[in-house]
């Protein structure tokens, strides 16, 4: 494999697809599949069959293109017509089965169909800033010719190359990309830590374990795009002298892992996974493994623990895994997008990436927007954009005539931001400031309908069922602040159960082991610092000392 | 977790509650401040065990850290400013002891560990008075199906030293975890009842690093049984000198 071959794949790739003169594009990622977008694609193709169009008509099954609630969605492209031409394309949205007829009947005859068409001109499409999901919608993600006529693997190609392992970590560093899995460490850092680590073996780990309630990103970019994060992986392979590497998927998530496989099988085919890539000495593999559903495999050394096939417990850092990761060889542990960036990074370079975003924060985030908005979906946005333009904008509101009350980031290690911080930059340092997290970027919209502290009681019945167990801080904590909330909850705390339930959110957060734990009383302390009045109306009266009074008096 | 051996080279200088000190690198600030006579309270760490790192009381203090650091686990660096003791701390550790005792049903009266169980002794020494947290009063079981020894799940704190000196040190593997959070528990096997279980050689091992009466020998009454550990050390000094 050499730029010359890629760019040949790549030119025979778009010559085949300007032949045919009319493409629909049914999105086939989870969301869209879920409503029937796979009947669809069937009876589209069926129809074309009988009516002798398979020349004239492809229905081709593509990634996420981001309305997930609005679907299923199709696409219809010329791809004959020059591309900045308006009517090249139209976006359709809740198509079903029996639409099939009359969509192909305006596919094939060129007019519009005014009856399921989505404007592709509302803020929800321009003001997104695509990079992670720039082929997302576009290509077919089980076909590496698709990913590669879009400019695939041309990253990885000119690293192998042109670059050295250290000036591949240069450019990343240049680009200020920050981990995206919500702990927001330098990405370029890291690489370089892993890189001078002494060790007969790397291993380089991509994070996919997403599990925040509400949270979707990593599986639409695996759904929409897998290549893209193989890439990203195999060029930090590259960089820090790793040749083996793992993806821990969710279980849960069973198309992002088929398609995963696929992709790793014709990455093998082409030559850009195995042995002398590019004609250099580098060797790279990559296998898959299946989390069984616990979240807290998702924090770096329970993760690396599980793989090895040992309980999925955290263990305490230092050693971070840069020194002493899986099988105790220095390990790179990267989320999805935080990989799924490389192959940018690596196609216009570092600088164009850190011309993006704010100060500290660079580049775009992808985020899950779910929860109590019109656009319920997955948005890919520039850092520093407001929440106010996110929620309002792009998100259109609160639907119903309701009044926005609050938005959760960051799931459970996050807390909730009122409408009054909705002018905030989205960056690291603002949400943490406002008292949330960037997180992995979940966006939970909440209406005026929310009781606050129920939403905290969610997050807390969520952190104590997934608490590994392991510390007591966590495990114990975990429940007795359970038990309180949900007192809270029934109207029949006490004010001391308020104050034991502050005292017990200081110490979980201080001493647990690990991020579940050190994050757990986030969503607590967050909606107690915006929200009190509703911590303080749910209480019963009580006498001085805090204690509720006894129902029965005595006579 | 096993860790590299650093060959002792150099010597760092630290500074462990104002007391300036030398350490080998490689070692832990738990292992330091032992060595200079700093007890760090701690449960589930045991010399001659694996590092669990999971009972939170050897939390210290580093100068220049926002978090607080678990001594077992930490190692020393040069010019570390360590503190093991504070108010703050104190609190701290005061309110994980009550956590473990309003987790479980510790009734002290009534224990066979009565007067020779670390969790009573840590209580006392942290001055632990009352348990201002609820009680959670779970519904646990007692397994005596062992010939000579009883795990009563009431008065385990999950420490798990037993399962690491059945691994580490016996190599038997019979204790194991099953269930997370709130639900952990320490298991035989595959969850069979002790008594049954095949992988089991009934050494003992288990029941004498327990740090209560959640693993004791039958035939013995509230407050009678002690606990003997000699046999880990001069283990542990042994086993190493035959590797070295």
């Amino acid at each position: 494999m050499n730029t010359e071959t890629l760019e040949e794949m790549a030119a025979k790739e778009r010559a085949a697809a300007s032949e045919i003169p009319v493409r629909l594009n049914v999105c086939a990622s989870t969301s869209c599949l879920s409503r029937g977008a796979d009947e669809l694609t069937k009876t589209l193709n069926k129809q074309l069959r009988t009516a002798k169009q398979t020349k004239q008509c492809k229905v081709r099954s593509v990634g996420c293109m981001g309305l997930c609630a609005k679907g299923p969605m199709v696409e219809i492209e010329c791809p004959a017509k020059p591309a900045d031409d308006p009517e090249s394309r139209q976006l359709l949205r809740g198509v079903t089965v029996e639409d099939a007829d009359e969509l192909l009947e305006h596919a094939m005859s060129g007019r519009k169909f005014e009856r399921l068409d989505w404007p592709t001109d509302t803020p929800f499409f321009t003001r997104q800033h695509r990079i992670v999901l720039e082929n997302s919608g576009l290509i077919d993600p089980e076909r590496i010719e698709d990913y590669i006529a879009r400019g695939g693997y041309a990253g990885l190609v000119k690293a192998l190359t042109e670059y050295t392992p250290s000036q591949v970590i240069d450019e990343v560093a240049r680009s200020g990309l920050r981990g995206r899995g919500g702990g927001g460490f330098p990405t370029g850092i890291k690489w370089a830590t892993v890189a001078k680590s002494d060790g007969d073996r790397k291993y380089v780990i991509c994070n996919a374990d997403e599990g925040d309630p509400g949270a979707f990103m990593d599986r639409s970019v695996l759904d929409s795009d897998p290549h893209r994060v193989l890439e990203g992986m195999i060029t930090a392979g590259y960089a820090v002298g790793a040749s083996h590497a793992y993806i821990y998927v969710r279980g849960e998530y069973p198309l992002a892992i088929l398609r995963l496989k696929r992709a790793i099988n014709q990455a093998k085919r082409i030559g850009v996974l195995g042995t002398n890539l590019c004609d250099t000495p580098f060797a790279f593999d990559v296998e898959i493994r299946l989390g069984a559903g616990a979240f807290v495999c998702g924090e770096e050394t329970a993760l690396i623990a599980s793989i090895e096939g040992r309980r999925g417990t955290p263990r305490p850092r230092p050693p971070y895994p840069a020194s002493y990761g899986l099988w105790g060889k220095p390990t790179l542990i990267n989320n999805v997008e935080t990989f799924a960036n490389i192959p940018w990074i690596m196609r216009h370079g570092g600088d164009a990436l850190a011309a993006i975003g704010t100060e500290r924060s660079k580049g775009t985030k992808v985020f899950a927007l779910a929860g109590t908005i019109v656009n319920n979906g997955l948005i890919e946005v520039p850092m520093g954009i407001t929440l106010r333009e996110i929620v309002e904008e792009i998100g259109e509101g609160v639907p119903d005539g309701k009044a926005f009350k609050a938005v959760q980031t960051g799931g459970p290690s996050g807390g909730c931001i009122p409408a009054e911080h909705l002018d905030m930059p989205v960056d690291y340092e603002s949400l943490v400031k406002a008292g949330s997290i960037m997180g992995s970027g979940g966006m939970v919209v909440m209406d005026e309908t929310s009781n606050m502290v129920d939403v905290a009681r969610f997050f807390m019945e969520f952190c104590k069922d997934e608490s590994c167990g392991k510390c007591i801080p966590c495990r114990v904590g975990t429940s007795v602040m359970l038990d309180l909330l949900e007192k809270l909850c029934k109207k029949e705390a006490a004010p001391r159960d308020l104050e034991l339930l502050k005292e017990l959110c200081d110490v979980v957060r201080s001493t647990s082991l690990c991020g579940l734990g050190q994050t757990a009383p986030n969503p607590v302390l967050s909606t107690l610092r915006y929200f009190e009045d509703e911590y303080e109306s749910a209480l019963q009266p009580a006498d001085e000392h805090g204690y509720a009074l006894p129902v029965l008096q005595h006579t | 977790m096993a860790r590299q051996k650093v060959p002792p080279t150099q010597a760092l200088t630290l500074t462990i509650d104002d007391q300036t000190v030398t350490a080998k690198p490689g070692q832990t600030v738990m292992d330091v401040a032992s060595e200079h006579g700093i007890d760090i309270p701690h449960l589930c760490y045991l010399d001659g065990l694996s590092i669990w790192g999971a009972c939170r009381l050897c939390v210290v203090e580093v100068e220049g850290q926002r978090r607080l650091f678990s001594a077992c686990s930490t190692e020393v660096a040069e010019g570390m400013v360590v503190s093991t003791d504070s108010p703050r701390l104190r609190h701290y550790r005061k309110v994980i002891v009550e956590m473990l005792f309003a987790e479980r049903n510790h009734i002290c009266a009534v224990c066979v560990s009565n007067g020779h169980c670390e969790l009573q002794a840590m209580a006392q020494r942290l001055g632990v008075d009352h348990i201002h947290i609820p009680y959670l009063n779970p519904q646990l079981s007692v397994d005596s199906s062992h010939d000579r020894f009883r795990l009563d799940h009431h008065r385990c704190i999950v420490c798990t030293r037993c399962v690491r000196v059945c691994a580490e040190v016996e190599g038997a593997s019979t204790k194991g975890m099953a269930g997370r959070g709130i639900m952990a528990r320490i298991i035989n096997d595959l969850n069979e009842p002790w008594g049954d279980s095949q992988t089991c050689t009934s050494c003992g091992k288990c029941v004498h690093v327990c740090p209560t009466g959640a693993l004791v020998e039958k035939g013995t009454a509230a407050a009678e049984m002690q606990k003997r550990r000699q046999f880990l050390p001069y283990l542990t000094v042994m086993r190493d000198n035959n590797h070295d």
